[in-house]
Formats: structure tokens, C-alpha cells, sequence
């Protein structure tokens, strides 16, 4: 049984999932801006695959991004640390027909949570992923978390980090997950367009969005924000089109053996033809595994949904089974279970 | 092997030789303890779940219980693996698995030395003689041979070549070594079938399906069971055999189930009853796995089971899948039960409805993973951040799981909160005479489920009666709202840390749970309300405490029993059934759990404990003991 919804005619404005509670993250925070977007996204979502606005559900874990649900005027949970994924796989799975968001961070995913966040890449449930990634533990006032740099100092890390960090789009990926994609909490356009192929794509999609906490980690996305550097240190991938980046558009990724390798369009004899084109749907993770290990100074962070595969969801395998078993079980009610097999009469 | 040797030792006097060699009488008892034992790999399981068939049709009550070791196959002849199941039938209702048995089979050295003490002084000890050698004597720890140092005297010995007699029973059909040794434990069947009297046609019927694919296997393992028979009648080893009337049990249709397999229907039932598709998020773990593998095969039910990665995801999916509107259930055992403390901290302040089943098993920590044990009464009581109370119930025997389950799922329902389900490995894993009923004669559920586009919803509003608040389940128009681990204001449900509506949602979740016993039935009392000793026990204890008391009433005694299947809220006639009695004895398999609850609830009381906590349940000897010994103080 197929359990995407048929697209119906549905029209959705922003304010149907405005809410009238205040919003008390701190002024600056990259936050704000990943609301908004979300609130713009969804009657977007709900136009393209039939959602009516009582069919969106929020789950968040703990941390400052998992306050969200209280900020939507949605059906919404706020969970506990760490297990924001199985919280709405259980959701998913006891009613596919919902459009179900996830809201996380990167200590939320990657350390308390980082087992459900494997499993949920490897399970593939149809749910929209967000994890707010600003390497930094905000809520508990500024703490390593497990995608801060090595090196870095922090309150719990005052002579530099001793750990190497994690990489969540390498995670998604090593865990055989079928879709990533990376956004930056200071490009609204960007957000929403990723935030939409993230909903449209059905199974589990994992969005990476690097996010700016302005008091505890400030800028520390810097070198890809930074108005003189991120040209050079972003790339926006899109399915079809060559691999270019650049203020001119003449860098471009390329393969050199085995590697990943930026070269300028016109130098070395470099033509348009040598350049990679991205296709996120293909099942070899080798290129989608090298595009999200990319980071400056030697390439540019990868943006955009860097893969989208298509497989079979976990709610749809599950609920196939449940109408294939309706059909062939001799069991229509309990009161035919219970009088199966060895039983005997007393008179 | 020694080829054609077929001797039967007696160890017994001359005189009783001789009554031997008469004719077999047939003496009717009233019950008997039958005890399998061997090998891991000896098919004593299959065994005694074959002899429990025979035991159905032949109309006796019974309950039966596996003791098996927590490896899947210790090193082969060593006490390590010696896997064992007993059966208690009888004329009478049956209410445990027997203390001691009157017939023990054991199939090598290690089972006999590792089931000795579950044998009554004058038992028939039946065992595989061909097993005792020198190696295998020297694996189970023997010094000297047991069937020859006459250390067995007082019991009925019979020594019989088991394999040996196997393979003269299949030596004309083509079969390799490894199939015919496979097929011994059904010559002990056999010869258990000819001393209760048993016919072997159910048994027939049952290796013609299981092995439909290898008439050579069924043909085999007919030959061997009818070998053993013939075997115990023509050489009479025994010098009667026995026979039990039928039960007199309650006229109807009757089945065989285990706690686990019962806790898993009663949840089942509720669903349909309840109209709401069934969730079960859960991580396997002895002795509670059943219950999840049970589900799993009932998708038709529209039954979803997830296999979670961990405790917590499994509890925490099923919080999203009861948010979403399903019946949601989650499975464990007590260290699972630690790891989803916080978890239920999250459904009782998010006041949504689930099962938490706990089979309790030996702890601490890993504990005894295969044994029983009533210890984590605390953990389901208190184990949690907060003040957060949930009700807590009781299982008191495998066929009350069903019943008990059922109750859970309607109580989480109908007052929106979670509830603990506490079993155990002894109820779990015990099966029952369980009597076939019609789904429709158990009371209605109705959860509290909000209608699309209500005007008077409110997330925290609540019913005047039950305090329970209101189901709204998403993807329903009109009705969106956030739940979250955070306090709630009472009845809008937004964020709040009010110092006074903290205090005031505390206590609403309190009086919540403690309302529940409005809805709960009475303490009762087993004999007279003012006897000179009340026992009390809760849960899983009540087949052996209703035997103990029973058989003591029946002496004449001053005594009565009242069993707790409620302990959070406990019924509301507790005090005044209390209070009666001047002398309360607490039994439990703890170091005195419950009894401290009492002690805590209603301190005006005295109070004496008697505790076990050896894996192991209580036995009715042991129980009497202490009773008279109070009773005569």
C-alpha cells in the first residue's frame, strides 16, 4: 500500500502555522531565521503533497533548537535529550498520513542521540530531519559538543578540545542513509528551497543546517559566511548542473583519481567538460561521501541536497505487510486466535 | 555402545521386587510433579510441552515450567547445561508448578546431580544409564557413579539404556546416528505415557505435522515413543501406574498459554476492543522477548511492532506512536526498566496512555537473566526524576496476564497515563490451563478521544471524574496543540513555570493516579476475614501462597490470604481488609518491597515479612513451615 497522500487542492498560508507563544531564543541567534523558513515551507509542503495543516507534526529533543515545536502552531512534542528519532518513527509509523518534522541539534544528534540518529538514516522512515548544527552545547551555556573542532576552547575544553569531531552529512551517509542535504541558517532562499526537496523526497531526509549561536560559538561558521570569503568557500549543488562555485562561477570541482580536487575554469586547459556534474540520486555514496567531508580552506562547504536516493520507507514496507497479512492470516479476530491451534473441549 | 544389554536395576528390596513382577495396577491419585531433565540439546522442552498436550487431553488442570540455563549451550554434560521442565497436574485446580517432583527424568550424570533437590524423597528416578560413564560422571561432578553407591536408596530407581534401547527401536529404518539419539527423549516420553496411563495418538498427530517433510523422522520418532512404552509395560518396571481424573474445571474450551503469550493477547484484545490500532516499541530481553515475537506475528491485528535499537528508543516510539493515536505498548525486564525511567517521566507529564509490561528477572544488573524474581516493585513505584506517579499493576498468574494486560490498556486509556504491567519470569515464561473467552465479554474501553473542531478542547482540560485529560490525536482538524517534557500551565497546556501551577499540576497528576481506585475491584480475602494470620502477597506469588493457605485451612488452621494484583492505587477497602487481622505476614520473592509500600501507606499497621530471593519461587512446603511457626508462637 502506497502511503503517500495524492495531492488534493490545498492552500496554506504562513500564518496557519504561526504561533502566539513568545520566542524567547536570544536576539542574533541563526534560530529566528530557520523558523521562519520552516513557516514558509510548510504551505508549500502541504500544496505539493496534499497536507492539510492538522497533518504536521513537530518533535524536537532538548537543547535550544528543541524548543521549536512551542514556536509552530502544528500537533508537536517536545521529547527528551537525544531522542527526538524515535519519537517520530513512532509517529510515522502509527500514521503514515502525517507529515512529520524533526527538529534537533548537534548534541541533541550526534552525542546523546547519535545512536537513533544512525538508525534513523539506516530505517528510512519518511520524515524531515533538521539538525541545527552549531558545534556547541547552547542551552547548558557553552560546552564541546561532538562537531566542535579539535583544538577548540570551551568551558569543558579550556585547553582546546582533545577530540576529533564528527562530520553528520559522512554519518547519514556511512549509515547508508538515502538523503542529506546542507543549508545555512543566514540564507533564507537556500533554506527553504532544501527545507521543500526535503519534504518532497520520500524516506528519512537529514538536513544539516549549520546555525550561528550568537553568544556561546559566534561566527563560528565564519570562514563560510564571511562576506569576503564565502564565494570561494561555498558551493551550492544542484542535480544536473556542473559543480561550479566561485563570485565568477569559473571554479569548479573535478576528479583527479581517486580524489576531489578544485580546479579554475580556463587554467590548465580546465573546460567546462571536466567539470563534475552532481547527480544526488545515485546509489554509490563515493562522490555524495566526498562532497560532505569538503570543508574550506581546501574546498568549499557543499550546499544543497547532496544525495537523494530513492528506496522504500519504513512506514510502507511495514503497513505493506500489515495489508498483505489482513488478506492471507486465518486470524480475523482475536476470538480466532484464541480458539487456533491445540485446544479442547471440558463438559 | 554395549549392543544388545537391556537390564533394569532396582535398588530396592526384594520384597518390593516382587510386588513388581505382579501385575500393573492402575492407583488413582489426586496430582503428581513430573520433572524432565537432561541436556540442552536433549529435547526435554519438546518433551514436556508434548507430555502437557497429553495432560489437556487427558482433562487434568496443570501448569507447567521450564528451567532453562541462560547459555544457549553450555558445554554439553556439564550442570551449566542442563535444561529441565516441570509439570504439576491434576484432579484438582492447579494453582503452581509444584514444589518437588514425584518423577524425575534425567537423561545424563549432569541432570540427575542438578535436579536432585527438586526430587521428593521417595521419588521414581528414571534415568538414562547408558549416559553414566566415566566421563560423563567426572563432567557433572560426580566422584563415584550415583546408580551404584546406593546413594539414591529410598527412591524408586529405574535405570534404563536409553540410547541403546533407541537404536534397537529404528535399527531397520535407514537412519543416521545424529537423528536417532535426537529421538531418545520420546523413549522417556514413552515410558512416562505408559505410568500416567496416557495415550499417544495427540502425540502421533504432532510429529506427522512437525515433521510433514520427513515421514522417515516421523515414522522414527512413533517407533521410539511407542519402544519406551512397550518397554515400561512388558519388563513392568513399575509396580503400579497411575491414573488422575478429570479436572473439574468450569465447562467450556480450554487452551494451553504461557504468562508471556497471555500478556501479549490480553494487550491484543484491548486493542480491538478499544478500536485502536496496537504500537509495541521494544528491544529484546529475557525473560520478556515472547511477548515482542508473539506480536510480531500478528500484523493482520493491524499490530505494529518495531524492534527498537535500544530500551529508550523503544519506549520513546512508543510515546510518538500514542501521541498519534495508537494503543501503544512497550516491552522489558528490569535493567530495561532503568534505561526508560526518564521515558516515562516524559508520558506521565505528556499524560498519554501506554503499557510498560515488566517481566521481572533476578537483579541487580544482569542478575540472573533466566530467573524470577518480584525486585523491581521500587523501581515501577519510584524509579523516576520527579514526582511521577503511574499506576502499577500486578499479574498474579500466567492466565491472569491475559486479563491483567487487558486491564492495563483500558486503565491507560481511560484515565490518559502510563501504566506498569509487573510479571514476572515465573509467569512469564509458566504456562496454564486457560479457559477460551469471547472478547466480547470483556468490559468496554473507551478512551477519552477528542471529536475534529471540539470548541471546549483544551490540552490540559480535564474530566471532572477521572482527572483524565483529553486524546487529541494529530491529523485532527481544529484540535493542534504541543505537548513536552516541560511543565505545562493546567488546562491551555502552554510552557510554564509558575511555582503555584507546578505545584497544582503535581498534585493533579497524583490525584489522577490515585483516583484509579475508584475503578479497580476490592481487596479480597481468601478464609475468614478475622483469622489469627493474614498472608499477603502481591503479584506472581499467588498460586503457591493460595496453595500454602489452602492446604493449611483445610488442617483446620486459623489463616486467610490476600493477594494484591493492584499496588498503585491499591484497592480502597485496604485498611479496613487490613485492619482486621492482628497478625500480617508479608511473602515476596525481595528483600521486602511491598512491605515497606505498606509500611509507608498505612503505618498505623504491624507488620512480619518472610522473604526468598533465590531465583527461585517459594514452595508450599517452606510457606506452612513458617506459617505454623507463627501460628504456634
Amino acid at each position: 500500500m502506497e502511503q503517500k497522500i495524492e495531492p488534493k487542492a490545498i492552500t496554506l498560508s504562513k500564518e496557519d502555522f504561526g504561533s502566539d507563544q513568545m520566542v524567547k531564543w536570544c536576539p542574533g541567534c541563526g534560530d529566528h531565521a530557520i523558523l521562519r523558513s520552516v513557516e514558509n515551507v510548510f504551505p508549500k509542503v502541504g500544496e505539493e503533497l496534499g497536507y492539510k495543516k492538522e497533518d504536521f507534526v513537530v518533535v524536537s529533543g532538548i537543547g535550544c533548537s528543541s524548543r521549536f515545536p512551542y514556536y509552530m502552531n502544528t500537533y508537536g512534542i517536545h521529547g527528551i535529550h537525544g531522542r527526538p528519532a524515535p519519537l517520530a518513527m513512532g509517529i510515522k509509523l502509527a500514521n503514515p498520513k502525517l507529515s512529520v518534522w524533526l527538529i534537533s541539534g548537534d548534541g541533541d544528534s550526534m552525542a546523546i542521540g547519535g545512536n537513533h540518529f544512525i538508525h534513523i538514516a539506516r530505517r528510512n522512515p519518511d520524515i524531515n530531519y533538521l539538525m541545527f548544527n552549531n558545534k556547541i552545547y547552547g542551552l547548558t551555556k557553552g560546552q564541546y559538543s561532538p562537531t566542535t573542532p579539535k583544538g577548540q576552547k570551551t568551558k569543558t575544553s579550556p585547553q582546546g578540545s582533545f577530540e576529533a569531531p564528527f562530520n553528520p552529512g559522512e554519518l547519514v551517509i556511512g549509515a547508508r542513509g538515502k538523503f542529506f542535504a546542507r543549508a545555512l541558517d543566514s540564507n533564507p532562499k537556500l533554506m527553504q528551497d532544501v527545507f521543500l526537496a526535503a519534504a518532497l523526497h520520500h524516506g528519512a531526509s537529514i538536513v544539516e543546517i549549520l546555525q550561528n549561536c550568537v553568544i556561546f560559538n559566534n561566527k563560528i561558521h565564519a570562514l563560510i559566511t564571511n562576506k569576503e570569503t564565502k564565494d570561494d568557500n561555498q558551493i551550492v549543488l544542484e542535480a544536473g548542473k556542473p559543480m561550479l562555485f566561485g563570485k565568477e562561477k569559473n571554479k569548479g570541482l573535478k576528479l583527479d583519481g581517486t580524489k576531489l580536487k578544485v580546479v579554475k575554469l580556463g587554467e590548465d586547459g580546465v573546460t567546462l567538460d571536466d567539470i563534475l556534474v552532481h547527480d544526488p540520486t545515485t546509489e554509490d555514496a563515493g562522490i555524495h561521501m566526498m562532497l560532505s567531508a569538503m570543508a574550506p580552506p581546501e574546498f568549499p562547504a557543499a550546499f544543497g541536497v547532496i544525495r537523494a536516493v530513492e528506496g522504500e520507507t519504513l512506514e510502507d514496507a511495514v503497513w505493506n505487510s500489515v495489508e498483505h497479512e489482513k488478506e492471507v492470516s486465518p486470524y480475523k479476530t482475536m476470538d480466532d486466535l484464541m480458539n487456533s491451534g491445540n485446544t479442547w473441549e471440558i463438559d | 555402545m554395549s549392543g544388545k544389554r537391556i537390564d533394569v536395576i532396582l535398588p530396592v528390596p526384594l520384597t518390593v521386587i516382587f510386588s513388581v513382577m505382579k501385575k500393573d495396577k492402575v492407583v488413582e491419585i489426586e496430582e503428581a510433579v513430573v520433572r524432565f531433565a537432561g541436556d540442552s540439546g536433549d529435547g526435554m522442552q519438546l518433551t514436556g510441552s508434548l507430555f502437557s498436550d497429553s495432560t489437556a487431553f487427558a482433562g487434568n488442570d496443570f501448569a507447567t515450567f521450564p528451567d532453562f540455563p541462560s547459555e544457549i549451550r553450555a558445554p554439553q554434560g556439564t550442570v551449566s547445561g542442563v535444561s529441565g521442565f516441570q509439570i504439576h497436574f491434576g484432579h484438582k485446580n492447579i494453582y503452581t508448578t509444584g514444589d518437588l517432583a514425584d518423577v524425575l527424568v534425567a537423561m545424563n550424570p549432569a541432570s540427575l546431580i542438578a535436579n536432585m533437590k527438586w526430587a521428593k524423597n521417595d521419588a521414581i528416578i528414571i534415568v538414562n544409564s547408558d549416559e553414566f560413564t566415566e566421563k560423563n560422571l567426572e563432567k557433572a561432578g560426580y566422584k563415584e557413579n550415583p546408580l551404584e553407591n546406593n546413594s539414591l536408596s529410598g527412591h524408586l530407581l529405574v535405570q534404563v539404556p536409553l540410547s541403546t534401547l533407541t537404536y534397537e527401536a529404528v535399527k531397520e529404518l535407514d537412519l543416521d546416528n545424529k537423528s536417532v539419539m535426537k529421538s531418545k527423549n520420546m523413549f522417556a516420553l514413552g515410558i512416562i505415557y505408559y505410568l500416567f496411563n496416557r495415550d499417544y495418538t495427540k502425540t502421533f498427530a504432532f510429529f506427522e505435522s512437525k515433521f510433514k517433510k520427513n515421514p522417515l523422522i516421523v515414522e522414527a520418532n512413533k517407533k521410539v515413543l511407542t519402544a519406551g512404552y512397550n518397554f515400561a509395560e512388558t519388563l513392568e518396571v513399575f509396580k503400579n501406574t497411575f491414573r488422575i481424573e478429570k479436572a473439574e474445571l468450569e465447562k467450556g474450551r480450554y487452551r494451553n498459554v504461557t504468562g508471556n503469550q497471555a500478556t501479549a493477547w490480553g494487550l491484543m484484545a484491548a486493542a480491538e476492543r478499544s478500536g485502536r490500532n496496537l504500537f509495541l516499541g521494544s528491544y529484546p530481553i529475557t525473560p520478556a522477548t515472547d511477548i515482542l515475537q508473539e506480536l510480531a506475528k500478528h500484523k493482520q491485528f493491524t499490530c505494529i511492532t518495531q524492534q527498537a535499537e535500544d530500551e529508550i528508543a523503544g519506549i520513546v516510539s512508543t510515546i510518538g506512536a500514542s501521541y498519534a493515536g495508537s494503543m501503544a505498548v512497550t516491552t522489558t525486564s528490569g535493567p530495561g526498566l532503568s534505561l526508560k525511567s526518564e521515558a516515562i517521566g516524559l508520558a506521565i507529564m505528556t499524560e498519554l496512555p501506554m503499557v510498560i509490561v515488566d517481566v521481572q528477572r533476578g537483579g541487580p544488573s544482569t542478575g540472573l537473566p533466566t530467573k524470577s524474581e518480584q525486585s523491581d516493585l521500587m523501581q515501577a513505584l519510584y524509579g523516576r526524576n520527579g514526582d511521577a506517579p503511574c499506576i502499577v499493576i500486578a499479574a498474579t498468574s500466567a492466565t491472569d496476564a491475559f486479563y491483567s494486560a487487558y486491564e492495563a490498556a483500558k486503565l491507560a486509556m481511560e484515565h490518559m497515563t502510563p501504566v506498569i504491567l509487573l510479571t514476572d519470569g515465573s509467569i512469564g515464561n509458566g504456562s496454564e490451563v486457560f479457559k477460551i473467552i469471547k472478547t466480547s465479554d470483556l468490559p468496554a474501553i473507551n478512551p477519552p478521544i477528542v471529536e475534529a473542531n471540539d470548541p471546549e478542547y483544551k490540552p490540559y482540560k480535564r474530566d471532572p471524574e477521572t482527572l483524565a485529560r483529553r486524546w487529541a490525536i494529530p491529523g485532527t482538524a481544529g484540535l493542534r496543540h504541543r505537548l513536552g517534557g516541560l511543565e505545562k500551565e493546567d488546562i491551555t497546556g502552554n510552557v510554564s513555570h509558575d511555582p503555584l501551577n507546578h505545584e497544582k499540576m503535581v498534585k493533579l497528576r497524583q490525584e489522577k493516579v490515585e483516583r484509579v481506585a475508584n475503578y479497580i475491584s476490592d481487596l479480597k480475602v481468601d478464609g475468614a476475614d478475622d483469622a489469627d494470620l493474614l498472608v499477603v502477597g502481591w503479584g506472581s506469588t499467588y498460586g503457591v501462597l493460595m496453595t500454602a493457605v489452602e492446604e493449611m485451612q483445610a488442617e483446620g488452621k486459623s489463616i486467610s490470604l490476600a493477594q494484591f494484583k493492584h499496588i498503585m492505587p491499591m484497592p480502597k477497602n485496604t485498611l479496613e481488609v487490613l485492619s482486621k487481622f492482628k497478625r500480617i505476614l508479608v511473602c515476596e520473592n525481595n528483600m521486602g518491597q511491598f512491605v515497606s509500600y505498606l509500611r509507608m501507606q498505612f503505618p498505623e499497621l504491624r507488620y512480619e515479612q518472610y522473604n526468598k530471593v533465590q531465583g527461585l519461587p517459594f514452595m508450599v512446603s517452606e510457606l506452612k513451615q513458617k506459617f505454623e511457626s507463627l501460628l504456634n508462637e
